[in-house]
């Protein structure tokens, strides 16, 4: 089987994020594998381990920068990367995001897909559920437990209340949840490995898309400003008797706060 | 052009090791510290990781990295715990390293793959109750018998030297005398379970407490002549290169643990207020993080530096005793400074800037001194 494992860079959590301009100033800052990815990543190198002839390919849609974090990726013991490389990939919403990788995806071709749930900077949770609708596949999102057997896919996910037990044929889509499995480290060995794995970068034209796919040209969304949260202001002690006190407070709720 | 740059599989090194010695090590350290506990379950993680054998090429096992990708990952578990890093540095500096440069092809097949995975450790015996910063002291004796040498004599102080996967101790004896008079050294790989050869764990020490050391006992210790590491009578010569490189590695622990304890410091600092401010904005304390974070930038590129060298195939001894000296020393001071920075609470068992305060103190005294160290500069210099 060919697995493809989809993994988004993403800005490192720990990371200070500053707005300048509107824009999140990207200087000094982490970049690193959306941590939701890993897990994906870690399924299908259990499937790999398990036996069988398989291989486990990393893709990943971004700019040229993105490339180290395709390697981080394959650091875990993948045996092939691919990333679409584009300065576009900033402004993609989810649906572009989504038509980029179907089309990469329908280029290496693929038996089973794995990506993250949802990437830990932007939260939309929609690429992988829209990469199974566009490649007609089927998909189950929020996985926290796989099994495969006989190119049957049985999964888990948590709904309100319960587990729910979804079965599916290869090849399908799953998004994956925390708790699914826990994911190794690179190993220094795999580390080394990198280099002397193929490591492909596409152009859009690679995989039969053009400039008006893209970008704000082919997002229904557009991102028009960020904006930092408002940095929250130390707490204030009142002091005094009982009687002051809740007064003090009423007051500085409905004047300062403006909460009543 | 200089290029300062560290490359990819540096960079990847680092963040995976970092990644683990935060996850791993850093919840248990201060309770194997506390309970004098050597973690094989820690050690099983960290070969899995393939934290033995980096520098070892991989036809026996090893991970084929350079010099400088084992500093900077012995660096990074530091960063987190000294007596980790131990474990590590020593198995592969002290353990691996002779085996690898010294042995011969059988004893290199027979050990190397299985130091690689982690499963055996190695350890080196070169200091004795009577011959410490002196090691040509040693009064371990060989003497041959047919094919065999009966050893006797005992080591002190040796790290990794009792563990339950330790595998064998490499063990520097006297073994004659030389045409010029003076005494011959031969080392020699002596596996455990060799009959006449005992090991005792050391208790009570104030750091590295969950590093193992231990005393070797020799007594009628009965090996073959194919137990020699390489060639009878180079062994003063092996330890000194063994030395040499080592020294890299405890200099690796220093910046490592420099860097950790400021790390605590700074935070600590920018979180507990008193008269009404962070006390990093005192002036005292604010410099004395200035200070710190200079320091552990020099010692930094000092070490890597070093590092360079021993990885272009340059002379590295001078600038690997600089290292070992300058970045102990550093860690010497930053502790102290991020212990004052912490108060009363650094003090503390609680508190971990407390353990990197007693660890480092083993820096400035194992694998030479820091005065056996500007002996060995100042040879250099030409004194
Ligand atoms: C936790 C731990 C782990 C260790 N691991 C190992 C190991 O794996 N293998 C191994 O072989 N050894 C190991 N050692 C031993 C270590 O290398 C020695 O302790 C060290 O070399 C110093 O020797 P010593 O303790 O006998 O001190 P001494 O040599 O007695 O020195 C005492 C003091 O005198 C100073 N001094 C001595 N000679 C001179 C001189 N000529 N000029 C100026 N000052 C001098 C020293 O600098 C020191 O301050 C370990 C030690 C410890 C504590």
């Amino acid at each position: 089987m060919k697995i493809v494992c989809l993994v988004k860079e993403v800005p490192d959590s720990e990371a200070k994020i500053t707005v300048e301009n509107g824009k999140i100033k990207e200087t000094g800052v982490k970049f690193i594998v959306n941590p939701y990815d890993e897990y994906g990543i870690e399924e299908a190198l259990k499937i790999k381990e398990a036996g069988g002839e398989h291989q486990v390919f990393i893709l990943t849609f971004g700019t040229e920068r993105a490339k180290k974090v395709m390697e981080s990726a394959m650091a875990l013991g993948a045996d092939e990367g691919f990333l679409v490389a584009d300065g576009s990939a900033p402004d993609c919403d989810s649906h572009t995001t989504a038509k980029v990788l179907a089309a990469a995806l329908n280029k290496i071709g693929f038996d089973m897909i794995f990506c993250g749930k949802q990437a830990i900077d932007d939260d939309s949770s929609q690429v992988g559920v829209r990469v199974a609708e566009m490649l007609s596949l089927g998909h189950a999102s929020v996985v926290n437990k796989f099994e495969l057997t006989d190119g049957k896919v049985k999964v888990e996910r948590q709904i309100q209340g319960g587990q729910e037990v979804i079965e599916m044929p290869v090849p399908c889509v799953i998004t994956c949840q925390k708790g699914l499995n826990d994911p190794r480290y690179p190993s220094l060995k795999n580390i080394m490995a990198v280099k002397k794995k193929p490591r492909t970068v596409f152009t859009l034209d690679d995989i039969g898309l053009s400039a008006d796919d893209v970008g704000v040209n082919g997002s229904f969304v557009e991102v028009t400003k960020f904006e930092p949260p408002l940095e929250k202001a130390p707490g204030r002690v009142i002091e005094g008797e009982p009687e002051d006190t809740a007064k003090e407070l009423i007051r500085s709720l409905r004047e300062e706060a403006k909460v009543i | 052009m200089v290029d300062f740059n560290l490359n990819d599989e540096h960079n990847m090194l680092r963040d995976a090791i970092r990644d683990f010695a935060e996850n791993e090590i850093a919840p248990i350290a201060e309770q194997l510290d506390e309970k004098e506990e050597f973690s094989l379950e820690l050690v099983a993680k960290m070969s899995d990781m393939n934290l033995f054998g980096l520098t070892i090429p991989e036809e026996y096992g090893g991970s084929g990295m350079d010099y400088l990708a084992y500093i900077i990952a012995v660096e990074e578990l530091a960063r987190v715990d000294g007596s980790t890093a131990a474990t590590v540095a020593a198995g592969n500096s002290l353990g691996l390293g002779p085996v690898y440069y010294f042995g011969n092809e059988e004893q290199k097949k027979e050990w190397l793959p299985k130091l690689c995975s982690g499963k055996v450790l190695g350890s080196f015996g070169l200091t004795e109750a009577n011959a410490g910063s002196d090691a040509g002291g040693t009064l371990t004796v060989a003497v041959q018998d047919g094919d065999d040498w009966i050893i006797n004599g005992s080591k002190i102080f040796i790290t990794n030297g009792s563990s339950e996967i330790t595998g064998f101790a490499i063990t520097q004896a006297i073994t004659g005398k030389r045409d010029d008079g003076k005494k011959e050294y031969t080392c020699f790989l002596i596996p455990h379970g060799t009959p006449g050869f005992t090991t005792k764990t050391m208790h009570g020490k104030m750091m590295w407490r969950s590093s193992n050391t231990a005393e070797l006992y020799f007594e009628d210790c009965r090996v073959p002549n194919s137990s020699i590491l390489g060639k009878r009578g180079d062994g003063f010569k092996q330890m000194l290169s063994t030395l040499d490189k080592g020294r890299l590695s405890i200099a690796a622990m220093g910046l490592g643990g420099a860097q950790g304890a400021y790390e605590l410091a700074l935070k600590y600092s920018q979180e507990r207020v008193q008269f009404g401010k962070k006390i990093c904005k005192f002036q005292a304390n604010a410099f004395k993080l200035a200070d710190m974070a200079t320091e552990i930038e020099a010692a930094r590129w000092l070490l890597y530096r070093a590092c360079w060298l021993h990885d272009n195939d340059l002379p590295f001894q001078k600038e690997a005793a600089m290292s070992k000296l300058y970045c102990s020393e550093v860690m010497s001071r930053v502790v102290n400074h991020a212990v004052q920075i912490h108060g009363g609470y650094g003090l503390m068992r609680e508190y971990n800037i407390e353990r990197f305060y007693r660890d480092q103190k083993l820096l400035e005294i194992g694998e030479g001194t820091s005065e056996v160290q500007k002996i060995v500069i100042s040879r250099y210099i030409g004194c």
